[in-house]
């Protein structure tokens, strides 16, 4: 499985205070990666460097490289919005828009260019079949979107970040401001997307990174301390800092 | 256990106080009713169809106040065409785009500072600067462009606080999604303030109907009836300089206060539309 | 933080090193009551087996309680699974040495005759059993790596034990009861130097994570 996103020796800055020391870390395609760590570790500034979403963040200051396939996306000439077409998002807390279900889905094909009412209609259905959703919302897509539940708009979220069709899909922490029961549906969801999409998870449950992972990543103030098979690192941690941070025994 | 009953001397106070706060609620309450009864019992008698109709004219001894009506809707459409657009791009730059805070507050107190100025000193101002300076003579049009300074702080700030109502998530969403900053503004940020910015236009009219001394100086108290083109470039009283002018001048008390009356019901109007609008959307909003 | 899992890991801890005494107890009880061909002794054997096997189930709950409860990983889900498997083979050794003390009871006084062989095999033994346990409580590595070592020297009793005992046959077919049962004792006694074989392999499990397949 080749590698679709290589950074190395990544440095941020927020002002003068570092939030990432030398990260260099392989993401493999197609498979799912989990970012593991205490609050405050950086995993969550990570994940949002990879399709630059700390560009909105005034006073940030990089170094080192981030390239995705062959390109390095800080490189000048690097067209953003296509960038983040590729590398689609979703937060922690669901945001559809306060528009239509529909018109939220759409919302990525029309700012690329995408017409059309049967193309978008086509675009629309397949997404929200993809995020497990269609059953339940086809027959109100010119509803408010505000109107769903709070897994069910994750899902719409997801939906929405499907419809672009990405090759990879972030995903900040996802289910931690849902219920159990949409939470596994999200997991199950996941599961099924590494079949044509690469998903890189943030997560504080350790059993979720567990559970779906197949790569796993261990943050500690701002230093990928460890990196390795989702099975090994839970079973045979080769970092102290690794193992005290699993079996709960942190500070 | 508490004792129930609190002593006398301390509910001799409450009820004093409770009852001198009923006076102060009653005697505001009774002003405002003189006030409105006082304008209302002297206006409406002077209130015909020909005095809303007819321009004044001396052959006839008529008085008529459409040309201040006209004046009236000329200007505040005149205002409103040039400070919506400078108002909002404003408060767009000042949330979205402008990355310097300290030039921000700067801005924002800069704002804040003139639309507490009095409003003759905007008349001075803009009879020197656009009557003068600027040659456009006394005219509505010099009048607008002085309105215009005057109520710019208040389109900014109820469109600030509209966009910074927008939840951010919003915006982080269509990012996220690829959309450019313009695209994310337009279509996430904008529509959900509609509402702020009509709330502050409805507040605007509100403030261009009232002022008198301002436009004294800048548009002058022609009774001239016009079209619109010719009205803006010409001098013409509205119906607040009219008002002056007929008391003042002219001595028509009846005419005044018959002018009086209309401000006062398209006040309430104009309160009316405000709180319609603010419900409107606030129920829009909910669903 | 989890200074509850870490207490209940401690308890386990203590029960596991309980159950391992009384395991080191029933062995030398039986090995002696063979060698001094006393009745009486192996009487003593039956209870004490019956301790370790509700030893066993104590240790059975408590480690599904606490892969329920805590969701351990890492060295705790080690600790946790090891403890699970050693109680089997420690609960086996408890039943072989009660069928060595039945053995005894039945062989009625006679005194066995490969004394010195059987002597050795029996202390052989007994030590296995009690520096795997040792091995368990000190996570002593090396030690694990002895035992495993030292059962190729019970495996070699054995072997011993079964040619004399096919000699005597050989020389005495009435008396082939006794050597019989004889045999059956230095089989027990293998299977039990296995056990603690076993014992040893899932300590170095516990402190490595790697299992020794033979």
């Amino acid at each position: 499985m080749s590698n679709i996103i290589t950074i190395d020796k990544l440095c941020l800055w927020y002002g003068s205070q570092q939030a990432l020391k030398n990260v260099s870390i392989d993401i493999p395609e197609k498979s799912i990666t989990a970012l593991i760590g205490p609050s405050g570790c950086g995993k969550s500034t990570f994940l949002k460097t990879l399709n630059r979403m700390n560009d909105l963040i005034p006073g940030v200051r990089i170094t080192g490289s981030v390239k995705y396939g062959e390109t390095d996306i800080f490189d000048v000439a690097t067209d953003v919005s296509e960038l983040r077409r590729q590398i689609g998002m979703v937060f922690q807390k669901p945001n559809p828009f306060p528009m239509s279900i529909y018109d939220n889905v759409a919302y990525g094909p029309r700012t690329h260019g995408t017409k059309g009412k049967a193309k978008l209609d086509d675009i629309v259905e397949r997404s929200l079949r993809d995020a497990a959703i269609w059953d339940e919302v086809k027959d109100r897509l010119k509803k408010n979107a505000l109107g769903l539940s709070g897994g069910q708009q994750q899902r719409l979220c997801i939906a929405r970040a499907l419809a672009v069709a990405p090759a990879v899909l972030l995903m900040d922490e996802p289910t931690s401001a849902l219920d159990p029961i949409s939470t596994s549906k999200i997991e199950e969801l996941a599961l099924q997307l590494k079949d044509k999409y690469t998903i890189v998870i943030v997560t504080h449950n350790m059993q979720q990174a567990v559970r779906i992972s197949d790569n796993t990543a261990f943050f500690l103030l701002g230093e990928l301390v460890e990196y390795g098979a989702t099975e090994k690192l839970f079973s045979q941690p080769v970092d102290k800092r690794t193992e005290d941070y699993i079996t709960g025994r942190f500070g | 256990m508490l004792n129930g009953k609190l002593s006398r001397k301390r509910r001799g106070y409450i009820a004093l106080m409770r009852t001198l706060m009923y006076a102060c609620a009653a005697l505001i309450c009774a002003l405002v009713l003189f006030l409105i009864a006082f304008v209302l019992v002297k206006g409406v008698p002077n209130i015909s169809w020909e005095l809303l109709s007819t321009s004044p004219s001396y052959l006839k001894e008529r008085i008529g106040i459409l040309p201040d009506i006209l004046n009236t809707v000329y200007i505040v459409i005149a205002t409103l065409f040039i400070v919506l657009p400078l108002g909002v791009g404003a408060a767009i730059y000042l949330t979205e785009y402008a990355k310097n805070k300290r030039f921000v507050a700067f801005i924002e107190s800069a704002a804040e500072t003139l639309s507490g100025i009095p409003s003759i000193i905007y008349g001075l101002v803009g009879m020197l600067f656009f009557c003068q300076f600027l040659g456009m003579q006394t005219s509505l049009l010099a009048g607008a462009m002085t309105l215009v300074i005057m109520n710019l702080p208040t389109i900014i700030r109820t469109t600030q606080e509209s966009l910074k109502t927008v939840p951010q998530s919003y915006r982080e969403g269509a990012f996220g999604l690829g959309a450019g900053k313009w695209r994310v503004i337009r279509t996430v940020a904008l529509p959900g303030c509609v509402d702020g910015i009509i709330t502050g236009c409805i507040l605007s009219v509100g403030r261009i109907l009232g002022e008198s001394a301002a436009l004294l100086f800048t548009a002058g108290f022609a009774h001239a009836l016009n079209g619109i083109f010719e009205g803006l470039t010409s001098a013409g009283a509205t119906l607040t300089v009219a008002l002056y002018v007929y008391a003042k001048e002219q001595g028509e008390f009846g005419a005044a206060f018959a002018i009086a009356a209309i401000l006062l019901g398209l006040t309430f109007l104009i309160n009316l539309a405000a709180a319609l609008t603010q419900r409107y959307f606030r129920r829009k909003k909910a669903l | 933080m989890r200074s509850h899992f870490d207490e209940q890991l401690a308890l386990l801890n203590k029960e596991l090193i309980e159950m391992g005494a009384l395991c080191e107890e029933v062995i030398a009880l039986s090995s002696k009551a063979l060698t001094a061909a006393d009745k009486e002794l192996a009487k003593k054997v039956a209870p004490l087996d019956a301790k370790i096997d509700q030893k066993e189930r104590n240790i059975e709950s408590m480690c599904l309680k606490l892969l329920l409860q805590q969701q351990p990983v890492a060295r705790d889900l080690r600790q946790i699974s090891a403890a699970l498997k050693m109680i089997t083979d420690m609960e086996r050794i408890g039943d072989q040495a009660e069928d060595i003390a039945e053995i005894v009871c039945f062989l009625d006084g006679r005194s066995a005759e490969n004394d010195d062989l059987m002597r050795e095999m029996a202390r052989a033994t007994i030590q296995m059993v009690t520096e795997s346990v040792d091995a368990f409580v000190k996570h002593d590595l090396l030690l694990a790596e002895k035992v495993i070592a030292d059962d190729d020297i019970v495996d070699a009793f054995f072997d011993q034990v079964k040619s004399k005992l096919i000699k005597k046959i050989g020389k005495e077919p009435s008396d082939g009861e006794y050597a019989l049962d004889l045999l059956m004792i230095a089989k027990y006694f293998e299977r039990i130097g296995d056990h603690a074989v076993n014992i040893a392999e899932w300590v170095i499990f516990s402190v490595t994570g790697v299992h020794k397949e033979e």
